[in-house]
């Protein structure tokens, strides 16, 4: 069963175990996934008509892998190969993984790969939708800008996208390196039906991904108010942890400290 | 041959409803009927490459078949990237299509010249690399490659000329196309310069110089059975593109000649510094570079070794 905790989890250990980091990226994202994918996506994988979830901020792939393990799509044996010689799973998102639609890793891709893939469904007169997820700091990428536009002027109603917006990227915060400000508004000036919520609120991700859209031929976005490194009170908002491995002691009192939330 | 290249993807486009056609805002007096034949299946993206290379690995991925226009320097080089996290990484069937090799554009300046444009994209494996000498060669290269299940590039010349009689409009993948017959001395060319190379083979022939000359308009999967069997038989072979001399034509027939230990002298005739701060009309560029007839006389005599002019 997907839950966000023990999505939590399995990224902990898993990261752990690799030694790899990229942790707060994909602790902040961990309700949007598992909402994503437990409630709201459909089809299976190698359906033609299944909806399609791109994970533009690819560096937070772990969260991905980590749902579709506790969905039965990835064995324990196989989520424990990440990051292992030849294995399918990387750091970034690998498309060599049953379920990932497209790798990533390269900022500012995902939402074109999204876009593209909302037109073939427009252009096929076909139902399926595409799902986005994006970081703030991929805002800064010109190409998502060109993406929203051309999503925009297409109406492409079948596109969500949802900002992970944690405020922190790779050498700070967002505010020091490139102020998105209101991103909400930003969206909204660039043509696409925006809403706000509290990232880490089950219940507002939900209404905002399934609540019949008040413009139902605009491109929808979710600006997600996230904490970096949710979950976990010493990798909150640290920007170490966008790096750092853990140590056996972090790693216990990681997990220590979710247990405390459960 | 744009034109020729355009006639042949509207007939495409009539045949098969995955085939849909985005531009990066080009294409003015060229694109429009296909507009109007194929309603809803010409887009086009604003000048935005980045974004038109993205969105073309979303409809490939999702089963249609995207080609993608722009000016060749545009087409590969700001999207590039997108090109690699795309088609490449994930094998799909995008189409680029890169208008005016080359000094085509003349003097729109070298914001407009691709000259790195077919290296570019022999840099990335699968990538299926194309580069027609005239419009019946482009018309049959499209028709052979346009459903091949990864990506292909096209360099499509944007100046019409009459075609070339002695190609009568050849293409296979992987393959030279052979248009003077076999002799010791060699010139080989790829795209819209096979037109030059000719010219500078007649030149010879009147001097009593046989030389042979082969068209490459595929570069990748790369025509190394055909350059064997000529090379073998030839002493010298001179290389022709409208392109740098660094990883084009000359680059892919030197590459050949040192791994399968040919004793055949190459000289690479190509470009060789950026034309920083000068302009001026095709003609007048290529010579410049040593691309019109008198300088591809020159490269065929420092690859025979004599210097006396012919």
């Amino acid at each position: 069963m997907l839950t966000a905790d023990r999505l939590r989890k399995v990224i902990l250990d898993q990261a752990y175990r690799a030694q790899e980091g990229h942790i707060g990226s994909a602790l902040s994202i961990a309700e949007i996934v598992t909402v994503l994918y437990r409630e709201i996506l459909r089809g299976e994988t190698g359906d033609p008509r299944r909806d399609r979830l791109v994970l533009s901020k690819g560096h937070a792939a772990l969260a991905v892998y980590g749902a579709l393990h506790l969905m039965g799509r990835i064995t324990v044996a196989e989520l424990s190969r990440y990051c292992s010689d030849g294995s399918t799973m990387g750091v970034h998102a690998q498309h060599g993984v049953p379920g990932v639609e497209f790798t990533t890793g390269s900022l500012g891709q995902g939402l074109t790969f999204g876009c593209g893939c909302a037109l073939a469904a427009r252009l096929r007169d076909e139902s399926w939708r595409t799902y986005v997820i994006c970081s703030d700091a991929e805002c800064d990428e010109g190409s998502t800008w060109e993406a929203a536009m051309l999503a925009a002027q297409h109406r492409l109603g079948n596109l969500w996208a949802v900002i992970d917006y944690n405020r922190q990227q790779a050498m700070g915060g967002t505010d020091g390196i490139i102020s998105l400000g209101d991103l909400r508004a930003r969206w909204q000036a660039f043509g696409w039906e925006a809403v706000e919520v509290d990232g880490h609120s089950e219940d507002e991700l939900r209404h905002a991904l399934s609540a019949a859209p008040a413009h139902p031929d605009l491109p929808h976005v979710v600006v997600a108010n996230t904490v970096f490194g949710k979950g976990v009170d010493f990798m909150t908002g640290q920007l170490r942890w966008h790096y750092a491995t853990m140590t056996t002691e972090e790693h216990a009192l990681a997990i220590s400290q979710l247990r405390k939330r459960q | 041959m744009r034109r020729s290249f355009v006639a042949e993807l509207d007939e495409l486009m009539g045949e098969d409803r995955r085939v849909v056609l985005l531009t990066a805002d080009l294409g003015y007096s060229v694109l429009e009927p296909l507009g109007v034949n194929h309603p809803g299946r010409v887009i086009n993206v604003g000048a935005a490459e980045q974004n038109m290379m993205g969105v073309a690995a979303g409809l490939a991925h999702s089963g249609l078949i995207p080609f993608t226009y722009s000016i060749a320097t545009f087409a590969t080089l700001r999207g590039y990237e997108f090109v690699r996290g795309g088609a490449i990484v994930h094998g799909l069937p995008v189409r680029i299509v890169g208008i005016g090799g080359g000094f085509e554009y003349g003097a729109a300046g070298v914001s407009h010249y691709a000259l790195e444009d077919l290296g570019l994209m022999r840099a990335q494996p699968g990538m299926t690399v194309i580069a027609p000498a005239d419009g019946a060669q482009a018309r049959a290269a499209l028709r052979a490659t346009w459903d091949l299940p990864g990506p292909v590039y096209y360099r499509i010349g944007k100046v019409e000329l009459p075609p070339l009689l002695e190609l009568a409009g050849r293409f296979r993948l992987g393959r030279l196309e052979q248009l003077l017959p076999p002799a010791n001395l060699v010139m080989i060319a790829s795209g819209a310069a096979a037109r030059l190379a000719l010219a500078a083979c007649t030149r010879l022939r009147e001097a009593g110089v046989e030389c042979s000359l082969a068209v490459a308009a595929c570069l990748a999967p790369e025509p190394r059975t055909d350059l064997i069997a000529l090379l073998s038989q030839a002493h010298a072979a001179v290389t022709v593109e409208t392109h740098y001399r660094e990883n084009g034509l000359g680059s892919l027939v030197a590459q050949v000649i040192a791994e399968e230990g040919l004793g055949c002298r190459l000289v690479r005739a190509g470009v060789d510094s950026v034309p920083q701060t000068y302009v001026g009309s095709q003609p007048y560029m290529e010579s410049v570079f040593g691309l019109d007839t008198t300088g591809l006389m020159a490269a065929v005599n420092r690859a025979r070794g004599v210097t006396p002019s012919l």
